[in-house]
């Protein structure tokens, strides 16, 4: 049977529990999360996407409702148990470094944890190679690209050998050079070893690529389905605050301005494809 | 406001062991009633220049000229508040500078503490929220009891509620989710325009940059290499290239359609709408043609 890595079970969650006017961050959240899955999370600023966060990772617990990770139920006790067995990543790459060189920062959690040294070394050089930073093992992290200082954070993050990754807006504040070598290496380390990984993100191009997408609005779950699901579901979105993938939009704005499309398209190549038909045939 | 940058070079920490030179010879015209984008690679330098454009840092190489100001490497600059209050600046993630008790209250301490009086600061403070799509009753909640969202929006009024007349933005968007960025980002043109404001938009969307920008300059290690209009700043995907940069998405799928379909499109489309035109109005033609 499938592990679940991460289960919400009717979970609510409010900041000021005395306060009944004020709506709960997160209210009567389920859902599951199955080993080797992508998810992403997204919904507008305030919808409750960091709140979930916390949870996921015992930061805040529960007013009501069940939070299960790794098969353990989420509590005082289980929190570090299940905490060494997740990596998280945050969205600004300047404020995740504590060591002076790279290798140094990657070690840092695995000496924490009391890692032997011949292991640390081993480790430290794996999962830089895994992210592709290996030859930077000896640079200053201040030094690196937004890109490359998010793909060291994540090898800080792999090199305690997590059985879930947690992105929250990992690539929101970098360029779009360094959004591509993140989801790249996302995408990668997914082949290579089929890690559980959620991302909690706004860009949808980046949504596009998961198994499977959450779309959370006002604390609730508003959709739940693959990309074509959620993205086919179209106006919805927009007035959840979020936006379609750019294919789809000017899908949408060729079919006003008439051109008769096949369908809307949710990558650049199919739409062109598509395009290259309808001109061909004439 | 016409800004000047001059020959401008700068070193933080000069004449230290740790000098490090991040500014050299840099010349950029910002013509008054213009919209400036600065694009450019992380570490290209974006942020020093952003900086000069207040004198929060002054040169040292060089002269930064702001309006009738001139600010020179070398001699000491006085008084340099009125400068403060004419470029107003917001900076990334401008919500991490709130602090008061509540937003009414932090909205109108910029210009209170430049001796706006208070019934006037607080017309301002109310007429900007409300501008800026915040709710009546979040002007008397504390600032750090919004969203991230409401924050940035609150932060953003506190520089509007100076009245600058110029407006410089660094970053002004990354983390909003993508309504809040379209707004934001509408607002500022609309503002742009209705007050004839000077607007300097420090950016790495390439997108927002050809949307809303009429002159762009290219920072590269330190350098302002190119500067011009959108449309051949865009066009010129080598060059783009060369300094570690991507057309917008618009120009990128147009070139794909190019290709396949061996055509070519009427100029280059900055916007999506202008390319979904471009694409109908080419398909028609190739229509007409057979």
């Amino acid at each position: 049977m499938d592990l679940n890595i991460m289960s919400f079970e009717n979970v609510t969650f409010t900041y000021m529990p005395e306060d009944e006017t004020v709506r709960p961050a997160v209210e009567g959240l389920s859902f599951s999360i199955k080993q080797g899955e992508w998810i992403a999370l997204v919904g507008h600023n305030g919808s409750g996407k960091s709140t979930i966060a916390k949870l996921m990772n015992g930061l805040l617990f529960p007013q009501s409702g069940t939070v299960t990770a790794m098969d353990q139920k989420m509590s005082e006790e289980s929190l570090w148990k299940i905490r060494s067995q997740m990596g998280m990543v945050f969205q600004n790459p300047d404020n995740q470094f504590v060591g002076a060189t790279v290798q140094d920062d990657v070690a840092f959690a695995l000496e924490n944890n009391g890692v032997p040294h011949a292991e640390m070394v081993q480790r430290v050089h794996e999962s830089l190679r895994q992210v592709k930073m290996e030859e930077y093992l000896n640079h200053e992290p201040h030094h690196l690209s937004g890109g490359q200082k998010q793909r060291v954070a994540i090898a800080g993050a792999l090199a305690l050998r997590p059985r879930l990754l947690i992105l929250d807006e990992a690539t929101s504040m970098l360029d779009p050079q360094g959004r591509m070598e993140v989801i790249e290496t996302i995408r990668e380390l997914r082949e290579a070893t089929g890690l559980t990984v959620i991302s909690i993100t706004h860009d949808l191009e980046e949504a596009a690529l998961a198994d499977r997408i959450l779309v959370m609005n006002a604390g609730h779950k508003q959709v739940e389905g693959t990309p074509e699901d959620v993205f086919f579901a179209g106006n919805k979105l927009t007035e959840l605050g979020l936006d379609l993938p750019f294919a789809m939009r000017i899908s949408k704005l060729l079919t006003e301005a008439g051109v008769q499309l096949s369908g809307e398209h949710m990558s650049e190549d199919r739409l062109v494809e598509d395009l290259w038909t309808f001109y061909s045939k004439k | 406001m016409d800004i000047l940058l001059q020959e401008v070079g700068y070193s933080y920490a000069e004449n230290t062991p740790f000098e490090k030179r991040a500014l050299h010879h840099v010349n950029i015209h910002i013509p008054s009633g213009s919209y400036t984008a600065i694009i450019g690679h992380t570490g290209s330098g974006k942020s020093t220049v952003l900086q000069h454009l207040n004198a929060l840092l002054k040169p040292t190489e060089g002269s930064v000229v702001i309006g009738d100001r001139k600010v020179e490497a070398g001699v000491k600059a006085k008084n340099l508040r009125d400068i403060r209050r004419q470029v107003g600046i917001v900076f990334q993630f401008p919500e991490q500078q709130l602090f008061e008790e509540t937003v009414l209250k932090d909205i109108m301490f910029g210009p209170m503490n430049y001796g706006v009086p208070e019934e006037e600061a607080k017309r301002r403070a109310v007429e900007l929220a409300a501008q800026l799509g915040l709710p009546p009753e979040a002007l008397e909640k504390s600032p750090f009891d919004l969203s991230g969202g409401q924050m940035r929006r609150v932060a953003i009024a506190g520089v509007l509620a100076m009245e600058p007349e110029v407006l410089v933005l660094d970053e002004p968007t990354a983390g909003l989710d993508p309504k809040g960025r379209r707004e934001i980002m509408d607002l500022f043109h609309q503002l742009h325009v209705q007050k004839g404001l000077t607007t300097v938009l420090v950016t790495h969307s390439m997108e927002d940059a050809a949307r809303f920008a009429d002159q762009i300059a290219i920072m590269h290690n330190g350098k302002c290499v190119v500067s011009g209009e959108p449309r051949d700043i865009f066009a010129n995907e080598e060059q783009l290239m060369d300094y570690r940069l991507e057309p917008p998405r618009t120009v990128k799928l147009q070139r794909m359609l190019e290709a396949k379909l061996g055509i070519e499109l009427d100029g280059i489309s900055l916007t999506e709408e202008a390319l979904a035109k471009n694409i109908a109005l080419a398909l028609a033609k190739g229509r007409e043609t057979e």
